[in-house]
């Protein structure tokens, strides 16, 4: 009698889940693809079927050749961004959680200094941004200590609201999504084999490359996934590091939004979701998501 | 333990603690700037040493009703911990058992992580604006919007912190001796005690961090919130807003506030965790040792 419940139990416990996803996640994602091809005036969106949306966001697209248009460049700035800061975060991000896996060896340290990673995580993101303005402004201490050295004689003003401020910002708020997962695959490594790689006469950069970074892929990719979905979608970020003047593929969207212009920022969304579902595919072609938890 | 540490694991330390340095400093330097006089400004060095920002921030009339905004946010996070926690833990008994939409359901949740915060908020929107719509052309011309914070906002931020809380539960039951639960069952538990008093308090630390995430997550969103949380405005929302006009360092004393807040949550819950734990290996005779 048990066995042809199962099926039934375990539809009442997944279901308010899956309500939650249909409700808010997938249904808001079709109304975002049928808005996109509605029709729209200055204060409401008509449900009437036009390609407007995508005609105006990517207008002079062709006129303009071999010059890029607006959502072009603005593609092309944000993929530069984004390469720049998954960079950046997968090079401090390895760093730091090959040092907690392979060089703490106390199981109570590892966890003390991974806390110690997250609990930033646990806070308000604007906050974080917001805490840079002491140190990066005007008379910031950044500023402060390099009129001081007498390294510069004026301030410098590239250190706030300007692209150097998004890129230090992106970085400080999302390199834990690289620590946690290349940390999670790296203390999966068999110690066995690094002894191994050591016994037979490799190097420490030799272990390195050709034993702990393969094995360490999954996370890679995974914590790549996350960093370039974030910076690929961010408009808060950009907005408040870059003071409001730089533009991305989140911001359009923003930008949009804010004209009330449904139907145009559906259709923004909508190629923002292509593109980002591309990236995806390519690189989780490379690992299987549900057998890294 | 080995005798001398090679020189990589000083040079990495080093690193580690700059990256420490780099994720703590910002916020110590607000922290501290916030408790200035009341002619402080948004720099170093400080200028006298008071609560005169906190104050003013309470005493309303200022930029924003922040005691109101803290309420709601309040609010909504709990409400959002407590369904994250109660869906997570459902959801993840039933992934132990196979059922038809379970993969369904993870590549959601996984989608739902991933797919950029704007877009999600912007489909939130969408559907209530067209909701409302459609109960004018019903006939309720009376009808406003049910576009609100328990409803568009509660949604959005459920949308952000269960795949967090399923992934979690992911993690649990990949690592949990199921023979606990045999061992129950053959000894007569019915499918509901073997769950309160077998698989419950082994998991209940982790659940403890499930609604961590829960709370923190709620309690800081932004991007979801941005666009799908009706006419009123949550703490992240209302800090947002000052960022462009703000000269003085009421922003700081806000962001002080809102961290203290976090900073309770993490703390209460990394406690709670402790004690759990603790008491799980005093008391728990051999249950604990399940988890490997």
């Amino acid at each position: 009698m048990k066995s042809h419940l199962t099926p039934l139990i375990a539809w009442l416990q997944a279901g308010p889940m899956m309500l939650v996803f249909a409700l808010f996640f997938l249904l808001p994602l079709a109304f975002v693809v049928t808005v996109s091809f509605w029709d729209y005036n200055e204060y409401e969106m008509i449900p009437s079927f036009t390609t407007r949306g995508y005609a105006d966001t990517f207008e002079g697209c062709l006129a303009e050749l071999p010059g890029l248009c607006t959502i072009l460049k603005t593609y092309l700035e944000t993929v530069k961004l984004c390469f720049l800061v998954w960079l950046l975060t997968l090079l401090i991000g390895f760093t730091v959680a090959y040092f907690l896996a392979f060089h703490v060896h106390s199981k109570t340290w590892q966890i003390v200094l991974s806390l110690l990673c997250t609990i930033p995580f646990w806070t308000s993101n604007v906050i974080r941004m917001i805490a840079w303005i002491p140190l990066l402004g005007r008379n910031g201490l950044v500023n402060r200590g390099l009129l001081g050295l007498g390294a510069i004689d004026a301030p410098l003003e590239w250190l706030l609201f300007s692209e150097f401020a998004v890129v230090l910002a992106l970085v400080h708020l999302f390199t834990f999504f690289m620590v946690v997962p290349i940390f999670n695959s790296m203390i999966r490594i068999d110690r066995r084999l690094v002894e191994a790689a050591y016994d037979a006469g490799a190097t420490g950069w030799q272990t390195l490359c050709n034993v702990i970074i393969p094995l360490a892929k999954p996370g890679i990719v995974i914590g790549s996934i996350f960093v370039i979905t974030i910076v690929m979608g961010d408009f808060i970020t950009i907005g408040v590091m870059g003071g409001q003047q730089i533009a991305s593929a989140g911001k359009m969207i923003e930008v949009r939004l804010n004209a009330l212009q449904f139907p145009a920022a559906a259709a923004n969304a909508v190629i923002l979701l292509g593109v980002t579902f591309l990236i995806i595919t390519a690189l989780s072609r490379l690992v299987d998501i549900r057998k890294e938890l | 333990m080995p005798a001398a540490r090679p020189r990589a694991f000083y040079v990495l330390a080093g690193f580690f603690a700059l990256y420490v340095a780099f994720l703590y400093g910002p916020m110590l330097a607000i922290f501290t700037l916030s408790f200035q006089g009341p002619d402080g400004g948004l720099t170093f060095p400080m200028n006298g040493l008071s609560l005169h920002w906190f104050a003013k921030l309470f005493a309303g009339g200022g930029i924003v009703d922040i005691g109101v905004a803290l309420l709601r946010s309040l609010r909504l996070g709990l409400l959002v911990m407590a369904l994250t926690v109660v869906l997570s833990v459902a959801a993840g008994m039933a992934f132990r058992k196979s059922f038809a939409g379970a993969g369904l359901l993870f590549y959601t949740a996984i989608a739902s992580l991933i797919v950029p915060s704007i877009i999600t908020s912007l489909g939130i929107a969408l559907e209530f604006r067209l909701l409302d719509d459609f109960i004018h052309w019903l006939g309720f011309e009376d009808w406003t919007t049910g576009m609100g914070l328990y409803t568009s906002g509660l949604g959005a931020h459920l949308s952000w912190t269960l795949p967090f809380g399923l992934l979690i539960m992911f993690a649990i039951f990949n690592r949990f001796d199921t023979r606990l639960e045999e061992a129950a069952r053959d000894l007569g538990a019915t499918p509901w005690q073997s769950f309160r008093h077998v698989v419950l308090p082994i998991i209940l630390p982790s659940v403890v961090g499930i609604g961590l995430f829960g709370f923190t997550l709620s309690w800081d969103e932004l991007a979801r919130s941005s666009q799908a949380i009706g006419a009123v405005n949550t703490l992240p929302l209302e800090l947002q807003g000052l960022t462009t006009t703000v000269t003085k360092p009421d922003i700081y004393a806000l962001g002080t506030i809102t961290s203290a807040v976090s900073f309770i949550a993490i703390f209460a819950g990394l406690f709670a965790i402790q004690a759990l734990q603790r008491r799980q290996s005093r008391r728990g005779s051999d249950a604990g040792s399940g988890m490997v």
